[in-house]
Formats: C-alpha cells, structure tokens, sequence
C-alpha cells in the first residue's frame, strides 16, 4: 500500500538531486496540451516523453513541459524540440509509440527522425 | 474527445491559464449519474465573457478563433440528457470559475470516464507550482489526492519530480485498485 510516508522518502533521496539539476537541461521538449492536442492524443505522448527520458537516463539533459495551441492543429499532436545551438526540431501526429522512438534516436542519439518530422508531411 | 478524463485535462488547463493557485477536481457517481466539478480560484470571467464561452466560435487563443473546450464538454453532458452550468466570479472571496456537467450514466451517448489517473498525472507534471485537489467518489468508496498535502511532505522538491509524479500515479492507481 502506498503512502505519504514514502513520499517522505521519496524528499530524502532527492535532496541533494534538485541542486544538481538547476542550470541543466539544454534540451526542451514541448507537447502541445491545448483541446487540440489533447483530442488528438497528446496525453499519452507527454506522458510517454516524460518517462522514457527519465527511464533512459536523461532527465540532467532534457526537460519535458507543456504548451498551449501551437496553431497547426491538423497535425496535433506536436511536440517540438529545442536544443541550444540547433533549429527547432517540429514532430507531428505523434503516438506513444513516435515518442519512444524519437527519445531513442533524437535525444538519446542525436538524430532527428526526419520521418515523423514536419517537412516530411507537408512534403 | 474519447474520454471524459480527456475533457477534464482540458478544462483544468483553462483553469491555469486564469492563474488558479488551486483547482478542484471532483467526481460523484452514483448508479445512475456522474456529477463532474472543476473549480478554481483564478481571475474569474466578466458577465460579457461567461455568456460566450459555450459558443464555439468564441475562444481566447490567439492562433485560431475557434475554441471548443467548454463547448465539447456541454455537448458531452446534454448529448446524455444531462445539463453543464458555468459559473464565474471576478472579485470577491469565492473569485473564480465553477464548471458542472451532469451525466446521464445510463445513456447510450455517455462518454466513459477513462484514465483520470493519466489526466492528474499530466496537470501535475505541467502546472507543479498550483495545487490540485482531486476527488472521486462513488458507491463502493472514494478516491483523493490533495497536492497541498503532498507539497507540505515535500517542502522544496518540486511535485513534478519524476519519482514523485510517479509516485502520484501509483498512489492513486492503487486507491482505484481498492474500489473494486
């Protein structure tokens, strides 16, 4: 049975964590959360992102956050990447299953998964 | 929208865009209807405004003039023979915005629930710095989660920590577990 007193446990652990973490993170992962993305089926791709990243070890180097309407909703759901250095990276009609693979490839590797990126479609 | 938890993600998040520092989630079921509330303490709608948000071509977003949040949500209780109301306070100690939709449960166009866990998760993980009080109650029990209580346990670990969202989950998972 769960209870407060793990999340008790939990404040322990990351104590010394959360100052490591500031000033961290030059990747940004941003899912577009607007009624949009949502009916589209950005849940599941936000909260895909944010566990793969963490599972994979690259919670230091990559935030995942939530905007509003990105304002090409016939491609929802979009998730862009911003990197410090590099263009804007623009994923559309995302799944879980996209996202996966685009922390493997993308974010773990370095490569854009230029199949499911924007120019692809309007290609 | 597939599932009503859907709706209600979406609802919530207008509720941080009036800057709510807390929003109130909560469900009632009984064998035959489903009462869905989400209140806020945000700034609240002007008469003028509140008389326009059930209508689809009226939205506050700038990349488009169709906005379809409230109005989804008011279909999704009348297409049950259930009823939404709104309402919205600008000053004063109850400022803020209420929003009711009853559910003919029974209906054959009611929209099942679905994964609220999943929509709590991502409220939390997107808006860690508001609380958020969440409750669902039915026959065989209830289900809650007030974050205001968890920030007091966590004092400056932010909720959206990974281990702590996924302890969020896991804890409300698991009261689910135990209605049935």
């Amino acid at each position: 049975m769960k209870s407060l007193a793990e999340l008790q446990a939990i404040k322990d652990k990351m104590k010394d964590k959360v100052v490591i973490r500031e000033g961290s993170g030059n990747v940004r992962v941003v899912v577009g959360m607007a009624t949009c993305g949502i009916a589209a089926g950005a849940r599941p791709v936000l909260n895909t992102f944010v566990e793969e990243v963490n599972n994979g070890g690259l919670a230091e180097k990559v935030t995942v956050s939530q905007t509003g309407c990105i304002g090409i909703c016939q491609f929802e759901p979009v998730v862009e990447v911003y990197e410090a250095g590099k263009e804007k990276v623009t994923y559309v009609k995302m799944t879980a299953e996209k996202a996966k693979e685009v922390v493997e490839k993308h974010l773990k590797g370095g490569n854009v998964v230029a199949e499911y990126t924007i120019a692809n479609f309007k290609a | 929208m597939k599932e009503l938890s859907l709706n209600i993600l979406d609802i919530a998040e207008n509720s941080q865009k009036a800057k709510a520092t807390l929003t109130e989630i909560i469900l009632n079921e009984t064998e035959d209807t489903l009462i869905l509330e989400i209140k806020d303490n945000g700034t609240g709608m002007s008469e003028q405004t509140l008389n326009c948000v059930t209508d689809p071509f009226y939205t506050t977003r700038t990349t488009r003039n169709v906005g379809l949040g409230i109005p989804l949500l008011k279909l999704a209780a009348e297409q049950t023979g259930g009823s939404f109301k709104i309402t919205s306070k600008t000053e004063g100690e109850s400022r803020g915005t209420c929003v009711t939709a009853v559910f003919n449960k029974n209906h054959i166009d009611f929209t099942p629930i679905g994964d609220t866990v999943s929509s709590i998760v991502t409220l939390i993980q997107g808006h860690p710095e508001t609380d958020f009080l969440f409750k669902h109650s039915c026959n065989s029990g209830e289900v809650s989660l007030d974050t205001r209580e968890l920030r007091g346990i966590l004092g400056e670990v932010p909720l959206n920590s990974y281990e702590v969202i996924k302890w969020i989950g896991e804890y409300l998972s698991e009261q689910y577990e135990n209605l049935k």
